[in-house]
């Protein structure tokens, strides 16, 4: 009992990140139509951005992840620019391509610059786990679900408080009727792609410093990334913040009980299950297929 | 006249392990003859059937394993009931390898059309992690990633007449002829009525319905054929490698055989052979520059996305236009035909 | 004429829900045998998704299709293109990218009698098979009179030439019925002289016809009935002159702006 409820703990603590990853890769499906495999890639800048940030350069370990989150939406913007706003109206299949050969060069380009060794990040809480009852749980586990889900709120404030998340729905809804009604559609495309980007570096910042830092993290995280997206239905933001604690408890019960070699399987399991019985997600009141 | 130049390439080639005595370039030429095999079985479904399948590596990794397990003899214990094979005539692992890559073609067919566009792209690449998965942690049954090692050759007949395909000359002879027979069995499909409905289904699927035509149907087939025929290139490639370790459900091989259709030309005959060569030897040059394979991979990238850009229906049909004397330019209005209607 | 012949189309009750938005209401109406039917209606009456309806391309929220007595809900759009009930579409009405001849080869797939063996091995069969089906599509396009376009692509020819090619396309799955989706819109008067021609000749060789169209004199000229939609409800339903009578009828069409009416 004890321990299923350490496992559900874990499991909370770990979704909160979880669905933050899958917030920002649903939000840029929805809004562009594109599926964007460099997600897990910036998840990984995220880290190690926060690597550079905290161990050789020895910055504020707090104002890290915002400098990472600032790098990470500025590597969003580029790729953006760069490689997505020329392709604007091209079928779904093309943008996908474009994105696939992107994720495979920023990867190696990752895996160039910073060699295979894995890195670990120094955390300021005490060393020492909050013990509650029969839990532990690690200060720097709790300060990262609290971060998230701040980062969770107010990510959804953006886009149901704000003009650029009203933009931003709108364009989601019906491009050409927002085209029509003077939004800059190129602006409202950029600016989601360095959200999203922001929050998966947001994620791996995060999480940098409770695991070590991996050049191969970031395939790791855009399966667990697609996982989450898929189970909440593409596009959908609210389903992204579910599936992403759905997974998170998925993988840690299924680690726990069942094998934990297959950890890592669990998400792609999930993704061919739910495809098979709710294409359209858990959630989707909409077909939204693509 | 141009119907005989194909047969005298075949010839050409057929001749090469009568005169080529180096061996590095014959087995540069039987591993891109293997890719090819692979990336004319990946044409049929992407280029034909218009199925961005990245799953692809699953049916090509399942046909090494098979053809591996099955010749080397296995023992394992599924639910504590034991369960062995003793191994069998390496001709008949590989017969089985085609069979089961096929007959997994028929269920993944069966199950991931049910979804299309992104979401049929993100299950073909879960289903082949979830196979590269297996095979890393079902070591009882695969060695995990110590890999399965010792694999037998092809051997045929015996005594006097044993003909063994353990050298590389006849190796290579072995590959070739698979690729020809391959080769003509996608051309034979595409240009028959099966081929007309994959084409239809893909330019415009609800019109391909409104005739009659058994969508499902001709996308489950093309993937049964698609599937089998890389299950071949993978027990071709078990059987000459004769190591097989997990790393050959990598995503990157996916990638590679995607390259070599797109850049030699998706949904044309030729396409895939004139990708296969060109990322069958780049690599080798590559490493004769001393670059680093990470680099490798980032020229792959940014060519995908370069190829994508300024020659997006590849190189083949770009050569096709040369001749035939035609502006190019027609690419936009050729590219943007509606997919489908009101759903 | 022909109103003791047998009812090949039944449409009973059928509704189509989108969310919260009636696409449909409670449409009931039949097509008799050898008819030549119109059904008309503003803009965003249901028409085509009436059609959808019908030919499977979308489920209907209650109600039932039948065909020939078959009941058509849960059939797929292929399986009743199969029963000979048979679609043209709005806009995207050919392969664009293949000869207009391949297009009809295409069309022609339910006429093939070769298997996937006769077709890797070659058959004997399968170049008879192929022999025949290039034979029927020449013949499909002299009727239709595309034969001089047959080696041009699809997608660059003329609009008008383009529903043509449509409707060859439909033909080849030989229908017993053809649903036309507003098969002249966008044509010029000569071309859609020559398309109610072709219609005719359809319907001479006895394929019975439903034809959703905006164009009201070429309904008027070319139907034995009319069936009226406005906002998923039929509001009329009779001969063309009862139509233009009807008082109901024309307050629907003005309400719209009196388009073409």
């Amino acid at each position: 009992m004890d321990q299923l409820l350490q496992h559900l703990l874990n499991a909370t603590i770990l979704g909160g990140t979880y669905a933050l990853l899958g917030i920002g890769l649903t939000l840029i499906f929805g809004i562009m139509r594109v599926v964007n495999f460099t997600h897990g890639e910036l998840y990984a800048f995220g880290a190690y951005c926060m690597y550079a940030l905290v161990m050789p350069l020895g910055l504020n370990f707090f104002m890290a992840l915002v400098v990472a989150m600032a790098l990470g939406a500025l590597l969003g913007a580029t790729i953006e620019l760069l490689l997505l706003s020329r392709l604007r109206g091209a079928d779904i299949d093309t943008t996908m391509l474009v994105m696939i050969g992107a994720w495979i060069a920023l990867q190696n380009a990752e895996q160039l610059a910073w060699t295979g060794v894995a890195l670990s990040i120094n955390n300021p809480f005490p060393s020492e786990p909050l013990i509650v009852g029969p839990l532990s749980v690690s200060w720097n586990r709790v300060y990262v679900f609290f971060v998230a889900l701040l980062l969770i709120l107010g990510t959804y404030y953006l886009i149901n408080r704000t003009h650029l998340g009203k933009a931003m729905r709108a364009t989601f809804q019906d491009r050409d009727t927002a085209a029509l009604m003077g939004i800059r559609i190129d602006r409202i495309h950029t600016a989601t792609f360095a959200l999203g980007s922001a929050l998966a570096a947001a994620a791996g910042a995060l999480l940098g410093p409770v695991f070590v830092v991996a050049p191969t993290m970031g395939d790791l995280a855009a399966a667990k990334a697609f996982a989450i997206v898929i189970l909440g239905g593409l596009g959908n933001i609210k389903g992204a913040t579910l599936g992403g604690f759905i997974l998170a408890f998925v993988e840690e019960l299924g680690a726990g009980y069942i094998s934990s070699g297959y950890r890592d399987a669990m998400g792609f399991l999930l993704i061919i299950l739910i495809l098979l019985f709710r294409p359209t997600g858990l959630f989707a009141q909409k077909e939204r297929v693509g | 006249m141009s119907r005989f130049l194909p047969w005298l390439l075949v010839v050409l080639l057929a001749s090469v392990p009568f005169w080529m005595t180096d061996y590095y370039v014959l087995h540069i030429m039987i591993t891109t003859c293997i890719f090819i095999i692979a990336a004319m079985s990946l044409n049929l479904l992407l280029g034909y059937t218009g199925q961005l399948s990245l799953g692809h590596v699953a049916f090509f990794g399942i046909g090494a394993y098979t053809s591996a397990l099955l010749s080397l003899g296995f023992q394992v214990n599924v639910f504590n009931v034991p369960f062995g094979v003793t191994p069998k005539p390496v001709w008949f692992a590989m017969l089985m390898a085609v069979i089961v890559a096929g007959f997994t073609g028929w269920a993944i067919g069966k199950l991931a059309f049910r979804v299309r566009g992104a979401y049929f792209v993100i299950v073909s690449i879960s289903f082949a992690e979830v196979v590269r998965m297996v095979a890393v942690n079902w070591v009882e049954l695969t060695q995990g990633p110590m890999a399965l090692n010792n694999i037998p050759a092809l051997t045929l007949g015996t005594g006097e007449f044993e003909l063994s395909f353990l050298r590389k000359p006849s190796f290579y002879s072995l590959a070739l002829a698979v690729a020809v027979i391959s080769y003509i069995i996608i051309a034979r499909i595409v240009n028959s009525r099966a081929g007309r409905a994959m084409n239809a289904l893909r330019e415009n699927e609800s019109l391909a319905m409104s005739v009659g035509i058994d969508v499902t149907r001709y996308l489950v087939i093309a993937t049964i054929v698609s599937a089998a025929m890389a299950g071949m290139a993978g027990a071709l490639y078990t059987h000459y490698i004769r190591i097989v370790d997990p790393d050959v459900f990598l995503f990157i091989y996916t990638v590679t055989m995607v390259i070599m259709v797109i850049t030699g030309g998706k949904g044309t005959l030729a396409g895939p052979i004139v990708g296969g060569v060109i990322f069958g030897f780049v690599p080798e040059a590559l490493r004769a520059m001393a670059i680093k394979p990470e680099i490798q991979w980032i020229i792959y990238g940014v060519l995908m996305i370069l190829i994508v850009y300024f020659l997006p229906r590849g190189i083949v049909p770009a050569i096709e236009r040369f001749w035939a004397g035609q502006k190019p330019g027609d690419d936009e209005a050729a590219r943007s035909v509606p997919g489908a209607l009101q759903k | 004429m022909n109103s003791s012949a047998e009812t090949v189309l039944s449409i009973e009750n059928v509704s189509v829900h989108f969310g919260g938005l009636i696409a449909i209401d409670g449409m009931t109406f039949d097509v008799r045998s050898g008819e030549i039917v119109g059904l008309i209606g503003p803009n965003g009456a249901g028409k085509t998704t009436a059609f959808n309806v019908i030919t499977g391309f979308l489920r209907p929220t209650g109600g039932e299709v039948r065909y020939r007595g078959v009941p058509l809900n849960g059939l797929k759009p292929h399986e009743i293109a199969q029963l000979g009930l048979v679609r043209t579409f709005q806009r995207t009405s050919v392969f664009q990218e293949r000869t207009v001849f391949q297009n009809v080869l295409t069309g022609l797939h339910r006429s093939g009698r070769s298997n996937l063996w006769d077709m890797l091995l070659r058959t004997r069969r399968e170049k008879e098979s192929e022999r025949e089906l290039v034979e029927t599509a020449q013949d499909l396009l002299r009727f239709v009179g595309l034969e001089q376009r047959a080696s041009e692509q699809a997608g660059v020819l003329p609009y008008g030439e383009q529903r043509l090619m449509g409707v060859a396309l439909a033909l080849a799955v030989k229908p017993s019925m053809l649903l036309l989706d507003e098969p002249v819109s966008g044509m010029n008067p000569a071309e859609t002289a020559r398309f109610v021609k072709l219609v005719e000749k359809i319907h001479h060789s006895g394929v019975t016809i439903l034809l959703v169209e905006h164009d009201m004199p070429m309904v008027m000229e070319v139907c034995d009935r009319i069936v009226v939609l406005n906002y998923g409800r039929i509001i009329a339903e009779g001969t063309p002159s009862e139509i233009q009578n009807n008082p109901e009828v024309i307050r629907a069409y003005l309400g719209q702006g009196k388009k073409r009416a």
